[in-house]
């Protein structure tokens, strides 16, 4: 497309606005159904325990508890591999994380499940079940959990080395390792070489809703299901595998979601409700507490990172060295692949190594967090770019300019980028009003990172039909975060001429639209999109013949420009058209279904962060944020900019406060948003975005994905911040006060 | 040519070789010609129909869809990458 826009790149308000905002929208737990039984569930006081009986019998005595439930009511399953679109699931990991079966590996991890009349039933029935463990030696640091002697998880992991059978015995579940150049003789001919090692701590996504589900098994064998999900379409293939049977036995429902960055992939209720409902006759919901999100579901990893880089003094890169080791949590989880993917990709060095290690250990099953793995690479990487840049007396944006990657740059792990936009990404960053400005004052210092993710295609489908006011439904299968229902609508609008609001989108389930993958990846926006525009295209096509026939012509010579068919002088607006052909024949319906091509939009940022440190309590006070990102072409960049700054502040919660505290026997001790701190407004200024546009070839309206990568820099940028403003290196995240203050302490001796 | 890079972690299956030429068509074709020569290779990184669990591909510069189906251009690269999952 390439004639100015007339939708794209517009602000309407979203379809769905009116519905949220006064209350109309139909989340999980709005979902009521008659005779509708409320599940609970039982989980592990202990990190890791063998679980040696359970007796659900009184549980089951107590009047109102219809059904009760434990892991040996799921099919034993095996370990086989399913595939669900953005990645494999191995099954028995799965359906025992979902209820254990014969040990517990986490604190919170799910044993036992009750449904009964009312929820205060279903726990007094939980205080009735009797499960006998076999406490566990535990372990939650990722470097423990590598030592030999360390407590083993799975008896029978063995490590993955791409494919190849490693180790036995061992809690490292994969193995990565790339290689590109000669890292010794880059190293030889570096002038300046820095070397760090970095701690991460174990961070939640912090949805604001927490996990609900509802389900009904029905006499039929069908299985209904209503949840908050990403994906409705891998939730109903997760729950059909794990009860082996045909995905088309189950349809799901989405509701309507608060929030998911990652977390609500992988199905945790989902199952539980269904079993439950089988049992008990009736539909069966189950929602979870904000401990039993913290305590029970995917956080992202913490990491352990060492990078090491070098760079000849006229301020080229030449060399790199990093080591990661990542958390997977309960299970294996693969966080680690993109992290190794990602410590390297916002630069060109043509010598490096990087090796990374998955790690199982007693906390919950890691799960994707916006641009899964990145942030930790990026919060080592960041620094030492950082570190060289000022030891070189180079302007740090300068510096990555330098050596920022282009169409043509290889990648350590072997692609090569095509089109991309970081050099103006940089650039805009540079010469942005944030980064002219002077910052002054005692303690005050500024930081600059840079943050790359993949983004994805995967597949989507939307049907559109055309109503005789010419306006036009369209049904899609993305489930809608982040307001991508304008998104999609807006690239449906587009080659019709007709306005947004024309379009009426449906986020509708698993019967009604054709497979979609998950809300995730950045994608939605981008394949979703495309989808649509598909869909108009279509619509086109189909109006086109039928004018032919209205004018008594030949489809070629009618023409579709602007909103409007002509031929030969005679004319009909979008919306008249569709007026008159709905009294001539056949309705307009079509449906479209992508898989692109080009499966990954490459986003790029550079965040600018001025802060304050209380050297006396350690605090550190952002004054000012700049959020600059390439989106490629911004279809509503009211949408764009919220992602910009959604992702930026949860990387400044991430940087500042938030982790997982665990004590000595591997228990999480701050499960609530009291003690989990989470940034609120008032903790930080207005985050200021600047888009940068460098179009996407491989898209018809030149779109990249936004929503993972402003995520990525924060923590590198506070922490180099930190260090502007009081000269100590922090290599610990969270930087909270107590580490800064103690930092600038030690940094006095 | 197009040209299979070939991950460090597997090149023993190819006898130390980090790349190898390939057929213009489909990945399952690029697979299917290399079968004679480095059959643990292929058994390794190939499944049934599919590229291996936890694999992906990557030709010029960008995951492949379609699984085995994707299309190898003339110049095509391709490389066999850890499968990445978004948030």
């Amino acid at each position: 497309v390439s004639k100015p826009f007339k939708v794209i790149g517009t602000r309407p308000i979203r379809h769905d606005g009116v519905d949220k905002v006064t209350g109309r929208a139909v989340y999980g737990n709005d979902v009521n159904l008659p005779g509708m039984a409320h599940g609970k569930v039982l989980r592990s006081p202990h990190a890791h325990a063998r679980i040696k009986s359970i007796d659900t019998s009184a549980a089951e005595k107590l009047p109102g508890v219809y059904a009760v439930a434990t892991g040996k009511d799921f099919p034993n399953l095996q370990d086989k591999i399913a595939e669900l679109g953005e990645g494999m699931v191995n099954l028995a990991h799965l359906v025992t994380n979902c209820l254990a079966r014969d040990k517990v590996y986490y604190k919170g991890h799910a044993v036992a499940a009750v449904a009964a009349q009312n929820a205060h039933i279903a726990e007094e029935a939980l205080k009735l079940i009797k499960i006998e463990y076999e406490p566990l030696p535990s372990v939650t640091w990722v470097l423990d959990a590598m030592k030999p002697g360390a407590p083993i998880l799975h008896d029978d992991l063995v490590t993955d080395e791409l494919g190849k059978p490693g180790a036995k015995g061992t809690n490292i579940a994969k193995h990565l390792h790339f290689e590109m150049g000669d890292v010794k003789a880059g190293f030889a001919k570096a002038d300046v070489v820095v070397e760090r090692e970095f701690r991460l701590a174990t961070v939640h996504q912090g949805y604001v809703e927490p996990h609900v589900s509802t389900a009904l098994w029905n006499a039929d064998g069908r299985i209904t299901v209503w949840t908050v999900t990403q994906g409705s379409f891998t939730a109903r293939q997760q729950t059909a595998e794990l009860f082996q049977l045909p995905v088309s036995q189950v349809t799901v429902i989405p509701c309507e979601i608060g929030g998911g960055f990652g977390g609500k992939i992988r199905v945790y209720l989902e199952p539980v409700a269904a079993l439950l409902s089988k049992k008990s006759g009736r539909p069966v919901k189950i929602q979870m507490s904000r401990a039993d999100c913290f305590e029970g579901t995917g956080p992202t990893p913490g990491a352990y990172v060492r990078v090491k880089m070098g760079a000849t003094k006229d301020g080229k890169l030449v060399a790199g060295e990093a080591w990661l080791a990542y958390d997977a949590g309960a299970y294996p989880a693969g966080i680690i692949g993109p992290g190794c993917m990602c410590v390297f990709s916002c630069y060109e060095i043509p010598n490096a190594v990087v090796d990374g290690y998955d790690v199982v250990l007693n906390k919950p099953q890691t799960s994707a967090y916006r641009a899964p793995g990145a942030t930790q690479a990026a919060f080592a990487a960041e620094q030492v770019v950082d570190e060289i840049a000022e030891k070189l007396k180079i302007d740090p944006i300068e510096f990555r300019l330098k050596n920022a990657v282009k169409q043509g740059s290889r990648r350590v792990d072997g692609p090569v980028y095509p089109k991309i936009g970081f050099i103006e990404t940089l650039e805009a960053a540079k010469n942005s009003p944030h980064y002219q400005s002077k910052l002054e004052g005692k303690n005050r210092g500024r930081g600059v990172a840079a943050g790359f993710w993949f983004n994805a295609g995967l597949k989507s489908c939307v049907s559109a039909s055309v109503n005789a006011d010419g306006s036009v439904n369209l049904l899609e299968g993305s489930t809608d975060i982040g307001g991508s229902r304008a998104a999609i609508a807006m690239q449906l609008a587009e080659p019709l001429g007709i306005r947004a609001e024309d379009v009426v989108p449906r986020v509708v389930d698993t019967d009604s639209v054709g497979y979609t993958d998950v809300t995730g990846g950045s994608r939605v926006t981008f394949a979703t999109g495309w989808a649509a525009y598909e869909a108009a295209q279509q619509i086109i096509r189909q109006m086109t013949h039928r004018a032919a026939e209205l004018w008594e012509c030949k489809p070629e010579e009618v023409k579709f420009e602007d909103g409007v068919f002509s031929k030969n002088g005679t004319s009909l607006g979008f919306k008249d058209m569709a007026a008159k052909l709905h009294t001539k024949g056949e309705p307009i319906v079509v449906h479209a279904a992508v898989e692109p091509k080009a499966n990954a939009t490459n986003g790029f940022g550079v965040h600018i962060c001025d802060i304050e440190v209380d050297p006396d309590t350690g605090k550190t006070k952002i004054l000012r944020y700049t959020t600059v990102q390439d989106a490629g072409k911004a279809v509503h960049p009211s949408y764009v900019e919220g992602q910009l700054q959604g992702g930026t502040v949860q990387g400044i919660g991430w940087a500042l406060n938030e982790e997982y505290f665990y004590d000595d026997v591997g228990k999480m001790r701050n499960a609530s948003y009291l003690d989990y701190r989470m940034p609120t407004a008032l903790d930080l200024p207005m985050i200021d975005t600047i888009i940068v546009e460098c179009t996407n070839p491989d898209h018809p309206y030149g779109v990249r994905g936004v929503g993972e990568t402003p995520i990525v820099p924060p923590p590198a940028a506070v922490a180099n911040a930190i260090y502007h403003a009081v000269g100590t290196r922090m290599t610990d995240c969270p930087m909270a006060p107590h580490k800064v203050w103690k930092a600038i302490e030690e940094a006095k001796k | 040519m197009p040209t299979l890079f070939i991950p460090h972690q597997l090149r023993e299956l190819t006898g130390g070789r980090d790349q190898l030429p390939i057929p213009e068509g489909t990945l399952r074709q690029a697979l299917r010609s290399l079968e004679a020569d480095y059959p643990q290779f292929v058994a390794q990184v190939r499944v049934d129909d599919g590229l291996a669990p936890g694999l992906a591909a990557s030709i010029d510069g960008n995951f492949a869809s379609r699984g085995l189906l994707a299309k190898i251009g003339p110049t095509s690269e391709v490389h066999l990458l850890p499968a990445v999952g978004g948030g």
